[in-house]
Order: structure tokens, then C-alpha cells, then sequence
């Protein structure tokens, strides 16, 4: 196999990735492979690089598209995700994200507003009482993190295809993305959208969204594994391109579907 | 039944010469990227286990495969398909030729506890390695049985909502990962035995490499 980059003499490359590696913040590590495959157990197997780290971390990625396909066509549009009752629900709820709860954001609900915009035909931005004015829809879902964890909450909130009907979504566009307060972003699929159980969250528990789980709106999929629920939602884009997302540009699955 | 024979004609004309064909090819294929396959989905198992441990430890970083969660998830769901893929081939060979009928059965208790204290006395003969003894037969059958476990698992994980039947099937999701790691456990468990007993018995080592 060739290699790109070659040590100087007398320097041992996979130490230098080790350490580069160590150096790195966790969240960040965009060569992450490269890493994995100097330290790994393949290596110590075989004694030798393999192959090279952009090989081989462009390989992993096609096998992940190729998975988003393969759990497009496995998600069932009409299936619910399991409901539980009342009494199983998590207390404390856990609070989780790439920062620490005080460094979470604190938004002023009387100047928030939800923007609207790509293929929709009311761009109008909707402040907080408009939405607290819609319909109401609730759950009781299993949150499954994509670190192994679960926890069962209770959401309530706008069914999110009504909404999309509501601002003259075109339902037939391919992904909605979402902007959030802190600078997160997620990107999901349309059926998904659409799923009876996705949810434009106001409420946790029947109190207003506390700010640890992403006031003043968070959208809550019971479908998807959490890191794909964005709090502190600011903007929604209906689109047809993918616009990625936080986590799915560092290299969690795309699809990331229940 | 055909596929087996024309790999490797038990008795040609010159067996004598040549000793017989144990492994047919298919089978030291399926062995070796089934290892493969195997040593990615402990290996990046480990990592992903790191990220939310069931018990009071994690794998050390250094033997575990993808450096992070990410990369380590990319690494579990690839190797996935060559895992399954592989199997699925195994598994549909292994009962078409019926070697599965002819290796691993029939098996009874009495001769597993015959087997087994002759083979905790160093009396256990390895002359025809093409015939496995009673231990063998157990361990194998219990290792497929444990494949089953470990992809059905694996599956009521990935897929809660999907195949919820399945997962509850497990006992909900938090329940189903134990079951898939305790499977890893009893796979690492078997290998750690396989491997051992291989490098005691080098020419079954052989046999599956160039499959006499």
C-alpha cells in the first residue's frame, strides 16, 4: 500500500500519531482513523499500517452512506417508537451535550423567534405565544443515546408535520434542517419529518422546556438517536440538499435511525 | 453434498500420498474472514462499550479499534456486513453439503463428559483431525448458537424501534446490551480456548490454512 507521508529518518510515525493523537480534543479530531488505525487492534495483528488513513477513512464513510440508504428503506413510516407510562419516566432527566449545563445557552424567550425559510411558502418568522397557541401532542419515549445510554422522558409539543403543513412545507422536498442557539446543527430526512411522533417540543414533563433540555424549542424524534433531537432551535430550513450537521460532519452516521 | 466433494475427493487414487482434503476452501475462506471480521467487531465493540460502560471498567484504548466513538461506530457498522454477509455463506454452505450433519452431530451428553476428562488429562487423541470429539462438537455448536445470540442482540440495538418486537424480545434495550456483551464475552471466552488449543495442536493450525 502506498503511504502519502513519510517520517523523517529516525522518527518513529506511529508513535508521532500517538501522541498527536493524545493532543487532540476529543470533539474535534477530524483524523480520527488515522489514529485508529496506528494503535488499533488490526495493526498490532499484522505489524504494519494497512493501509493508509485517508484510505481508509473514505472506505468507512461510503460503508455509512450505504448505511443511511440501508436505514431509509428499514424505517417504517407508520411504526411509533414503544410508549411508556408516566412512572418510568427518568428523574433527573439527564442533561447531555459536547459542553457542561452552565455553558449551555440561556435564551430570552421574549425575543426568540423560530425562522422559517427554504422550499416553504409562509417564511413568517413565529415567536414563542404563537407556537404555545397550537395544538398540543405528548409523548412518553425511550431517549437512546448514541454513547449506549437510555432514558425515558416526557415531551410535549407541536407534531411536527402539522407544522410543516401549517407554514406551507413542500412535503416533497428531501431533508429539513435545523439551526440551534449555540451553533449545533442537524439535518434530517423527510419521512422522518413526517413521522407522527416527531415533534416541535415546547414542554418536558408538562412544564415549559427548562433550559437544560433546550428552551425555549427542541425537536424530539423518538426515531433517531439523540444526538439528532437538536435543542435551542433558532432556524428550520426545508431544503433538498443536505446540510449536514455537528456531529455527522465529525463522523457519527448520518441517518443514525432507530 | 456436491460441493464439498468436488473440492476435495476424500479418497483419490493417490491418497496415500496426499492426505485428504479436511477444509475445503470454502471453508478456510469463510474461517479466515469470519477472523477478520471478528477481531473488528470486538475491537471497535470495545471502544463503543467505552463510551457508556455496563460495568465497572473500560478496554484500554490501545486494543481497541477507532480511536473515538465515531470512528469506532464506522468501523463496527462495516465490518457488520462482512460479519453477516460471511455467515449468512457459512451458515447456507454448512447445511447444503451437509458438513454442519457430519461434523457437529450426532452429540450426546455422555460422550461430551468422556471427552472432556480425557481431554483434562492431556488423553484426548488428535489423530483424525477430519473428526471432531464430543468437546469440539460442543464448543462449535455453541458457538454458532452464541453467533445467533450476538447478531440478534446486536440488531434489537441498532434497530429499538424498528424490530421492537425483537428487542423486547431481549428485554428492552438496556437489557439487550448486556445480552450482546456477555455474547462478546463468550466469544473472546471461546477464542482465547480455539486459539490456545490450535497452538497446542499445530497441524490443525495447518489444516485450516492449506486444508490438509
Amino acid at each position: 500500500m502506498s503511504r502519502q507521508r513519510k517520517s523523517p529518518p529516525g522518527v518513529d510515525g506511529k508513535l508521532l500519531i500517538k501522541d498527536a493523537a493524545k493532543l487532540m480534543p476529543a470533539p474535534s479530531r477530524r483524523l480520527f482513523l488515522r489514529g485508529a488505525l496506528s494503535v488499533g487492534a488490526l495493526t498490532m495483528l499484522t505489524g504494519c499500517d494497512i493501509i493508509d488513513g485517508d484510505t481508509a477513512e473514505n472506505a468507512l464513510r461510503v460503508v455509512s452512506d450505504f448505511n443511511d440508504g440501508v436505514q431509509a428503506f428499514l424505517f417504517n413510516p407508520n411504526r411509533l417508537a414503544p410508549e411508556y407510562p408516566e412512572s418510568a419516566i427518568k428523574r433527573p432527566f439527564p442533561f447531555n451535550a459536547y459542553y457542561s449545563e452552565d455553558d449551555a445557552p440561556e435564551i430570552d424567550g421574549d425575543k426568540w423567534q423560530l425562522e422559517i425559510g427554504g422550499r416553504v411558502e409562509n417564511k413568517k418568522s413565529w415567536t414563542l405565544p404563537e407556537l404555545y397557541a397550537l395544538d398540543e401532542v405528548s409523548q412518553v419515549t425511550r431517549h437512546i443515546c448514541v454513547e449506549g445510554w437510555s432514558a425515558i422522558g416526557s415531551w410535549q409539543g407541536v407534531r411536527l408535520s402539522d407544522f410543516l403543513k401549517r407554514v406551507g412545507a413542500d412535503l416533497t422536498s428531501k431533508y429539513v434542517w435545523f439551526q440551534c442557539a449555540e451553533g449545533y446543527s442537524t439535518t434530517i430526512d423527510m419521512p422522518t419529518a413526517l413521522h407522527p411522533q416527531t415533534q416541535l417540543t415546547l414542554k418536558f414533563d408538562h412544564r415549559i422546556l427548562p433550559r437544560a433540555y433546550g428552551y425555549p424549542v427542541k425537536i424530539r424524534m423518538p426515531t433517531k438517536l439523540g444526538f439528532k433531537n437538536p435543542k435551542y432551535v433558532t432556524a428550520m430550513w426545508v431544503q433538498n440538499n443536505d446540510g449536514g450537521g455537528y456531529w455527522e460532519n465529525q463522523g457519527y452516521n448520518w441517518f443514525s435511525g432507530l | 453434498m456436491t460441493i464439498e466433494a468436488a473440492v476435495g475427493p476424500p479418497l483419490a487414487p493417490d491418497a496415500a500420498a496426499k492426505p485428504p482434503v479436511i477444509h475445503p476452501v470454502w471453508v478456510r475462506l469463510n474461517h479466515w474472514i469470519n477472523a477478520l471480521a471478528m477481531l473488528m467487531m470486538i475491537g471497535s465493540g470495545w471502544q463503543i462499550y467505552n463510551a457508556s460502560p455496563l460495568f465497572g471498567f473500560t478496554f484500554p484504548r490501545e486494543i481497541a479499534l477507532g480511536n473515538w466513538l465515531g470512528g469506532a461506530l464506522l468501523w463496527h457498522f462495516a465490518a457488520m456486513w462482512l460479519l453477516v454477509v460471511n455467515g449468512i455463506i457459512y451458515v447456507a454452505l454448512g447445511l447444503a453439503t451437509g458438513r454442519f450433519r457430519r461434523k457437529l452431530l450426532p452429540l450426546y451428553p455422555r460422550d461430551v463428559l468422556h471427552d472432556l476428562a480425557a481431554a483434562l488429562r492431556g488423553r484426548l487423541a488428535h489423530d483424525d483431525l477430519s473428526s471432531y470429539n464430543a468437546v469440539q462438537k460442543l464448543l462449535y455448536l455453541g458457538i454458532l448458537l452464541t453467533a445467533v445470540v450476538i447478531v440478534l442482540s446486536g440488531l434489537s440495538i441498532w434497530k429499538p424501534v424498528q424490530f421492537q418486537g425483537l428487542t423486547s424480545f431481549f428485554g428492552g434495550f438496556d437489557t439487550a446490551r448486556y445480552v450482546h456483551f456477555a455474547a462478546m464475552a463468550a466469544i473472546v471466552a471461546f477464542l482465547v480456548v480455539h486459539v490456545t488449543l490450535s497452538i497446542l495442536v499445530p497441524k490443525s493450525l495447518r489444516a485450516m490454512i492449506v486444508g490438509r
